[in-house]
């Protein structure tokens, strides 16, 4: 409430004093302080990156590219990413939902939870995870009772990174619905839609882009998810070696698989944001 | 309102500095002995920080060590660094402040003399390898030969990893001889179902009851995990002795410094904590 009405007063100063916002910032040390800060903040990210892509001529990296233990790598990477986001938005949004909207004891503690796997180092992440679904695992020794074992399958990778991934979802999503004026919900519900409706049809159009970008984060993370995956998962080729493991173990031995690794993962990694930025418009 | 709030979080802010300072006050890797009265071997008092780039393998006896290094060498502060030998020596050679290296194999420690960065290593310790099991046994293996059996969970360490090398080396003299043969190691590898990027990761799926079976080095039997696991010996025969080389760095700042910690490790006071923990000792003592 407070910002809209701060909001509100700033644009109403801008309008009666008749200066535009670009005009406010022609003094030129505030302009060269910005600038200086951003390019170097820009640079700083974009040298490593472009590095890794001036290192190798296309040619290494394709030929590189086509060793098998680099396809299964990918194909698993972008099957089990895929697999964790779409379980980070099937049972983060309800979470999300829930903590916007309602007010209830504890929910602090429930907010710091929900964000917690995101201050744990990931190998930590790996170890609780071994502790509770491992075959003598707090829930894992049952689950071995009737036959599921969960390290050192696909499935494991998938659960290592939803618990690292998922609570960059559940926050931005959070936020997108806590901004979200509650009287379209309450005007839908005038209208007698049912909370299904209103919730697919009304709300999440809404929120789309806090959605998107929750997406795009949550799954950048899971594509970049090592610790937790390799001390939960394990590491074997085709199962449970995903492209982090893969350029890790491969930048040991062989450098030139691993910047190529590191290439393409780059390069899906920008496309996918990129397209997620795109669709928010 | 705001006044209300903001006590609670200074407070909580507060006692987790505290808890933090008090944790990282425990955690140095030497640890202050109060002697009286040794006096120190090294002729300089000005203080020294050796960085130490040790395998993985070597953590225990190296700690052990450092405990009595201090006594005798009091303003000498050692930092270990262990990891698997392979990534020691890409940081070395990517640039990375090392003042002595010890390496599990002497494939990581020829990379490291074929760029130039060490002088000439000396084999300080010898290794074998064995095979490990949960001490709940799940998998049930009570020899070697059950290893082959279908199902097993064997969890080894990557190729790239010394000790990953010397078990395929193991399992390649075995499926040679006439008692295993080759279906017994192709059995056995297609049981592998994690590769970990160091030893001690082996070890720590095993210990959790994880893995049916892990290949590990002797030492890594260590007190702490020896209630948790057991052993399947390898028989001499089949075994390999990996040989660890020890060499100082020769970008070290503190030259001397580093010559005087590796003739330690050479000499009977270091061999004999190396003994203690499971290492064969070359019984090259220069002391």
């Amino acid at each position: 409430m407070e910002q809209s009405a701060r909001k509100e007063s700033v644009q109403h100063l801008t309008a009666v004093t008749n200066i535009s916002k670009s005009q406010r910032f022609t003094r030129w040390p505030a302009r060269l302080l910005v600038g200086v800060l951003a390019t170097l903040f820009l640079l700083f990210i974009g040298i490593p990156l472009a590095s890794l892509l001036f290192q190798e001529p296309p040619s290494a990296i394709w030929s590189e590219l086509q060793q098998p233990v680099v396809l299964q790598a990918l194909q698993l990477s972008l099957i089990t990413t895929t697999l964790s986001t779409l379980t980070a938005v099937v049972f983060g949004l309800p979470v999300a939902y829930v903590l916007a909207r309602y007010n209830f004891a504890g929910k602090k503690l429930l907010e710091t939870l929900v964000t917690l796997p995101t201050v744990l180092p990931p190998v930590v992440a790996g170890v609780a995870l071994l502790l509770t679904f491992g075959r003598m695992g707090l829930i894992g020794r049952y689950l071995d009772m009737i036959g599921i074992t969960i390290p050192f399958t696909t499935v494991a990778v998938v659960m290592a990174q939803t618990f690292v991934a998922a609570p960059f979802f559940v926050n931005s999503a959070k936020a997108g619905f806590e901004q979200l004026d509650r009287r379209y919900e309450q005007a839908a519900y005038t209208l007698r839609a049912s909370p299904f409706y209103t919730f697919f049809r009304v709300v999440l159009p809404l929120v789309q882009p806090a959605l998107l970008s929750g997406i795009g984060l949550s799954w950048a993370r899971s594509l970049g998810e090592f610790g937790a995956t390799i001390t939960f998962a394990g590491n074997f080729a085709g199962t449970t070696q995903t492209v982090p493991i893969a350029v890790y173990l491969a930048s040991e031995t062989d450098l030139d698989q691993a910047i190529a690794l590191a290439v393409v993962l780059l390069a899906v990694s920008f496309g996918l944001l990129l397209a997620l930025r795109v669709g928010r418009k | 309102m705001k006044r209300q709030h903001r006590a609670p979080l200074v407070s909580i802010l507060i006692l987790l500095g505290l808890l933090l300072a008090a944790c990282g006050g425990g955690s140095t890797t030497t640890s202050g002995t109060s002697s009286s009265g040794s006096t120190p071997t090294t002729a300089s008092q000005a203080p020294v920080t050796l960085n130490i780039f040790a395998a993985a393998s070597l953590t225990e006896s190296f700690n052990a060590i450092a405990t009595q290094y201090k006594t005798a060498h009091p303003n000498v502060t050692l930092k270990y660094n262990f990891n698997g030998s392979q990534i020691l020596v890409q940081q070395i050679i990517n640039g990375a402040p090392a003042d002595v290296f010890a390496s599990a194999d002497t494939t990581n420690m020829q990379k490291a003399t074929a760029a130039g960065l060490v002088t000439t290593p000396k084999v300080f310790a010898q290794n074998k390898i064995t095979v490990v099991i949960p001490a709940g046994n799940p998998g049930n293996i009570t020899s070697l030969k059950d290893l082959a059996k279908k199902g097993e969970k064997i969890v080894v360490a990557a190729p790239a990893v010394p000790v990953g090398k010397y078990g395929l080396q193991v399992l390649d003299k075995m499926g040679k001889s006439p008692q295993y043969g080759p279906a017994y190691e192709s059995a056995v590898k297609a049981n592998f179902v994690s590769q970990e990027d160091n030893v001690k990761a082996v070890i720590q799926k095993v210990q959790l009851g994880e893995a049916d079976a892990g290949i590990v080095y002797r030492t890594d039997v260590t007190t702490a995990v020896a209630n948790k696991v057991k052993l399947i010996e390898i028989p001499d025969n089949f075994n390999v002795i990996a040989q660890y080389p020890i060499a100082t760095v020769k970008s070290s700042k503190n030259a001397a410094a580093a010559q005087d910690f590796v003739q330690y490790i050479l000499s009977s006071g270091g061999q004999t904590v190396l003994e203690k923990y499971g290492f064969i000792s070359t019984g090259s003592s220069g002391s």
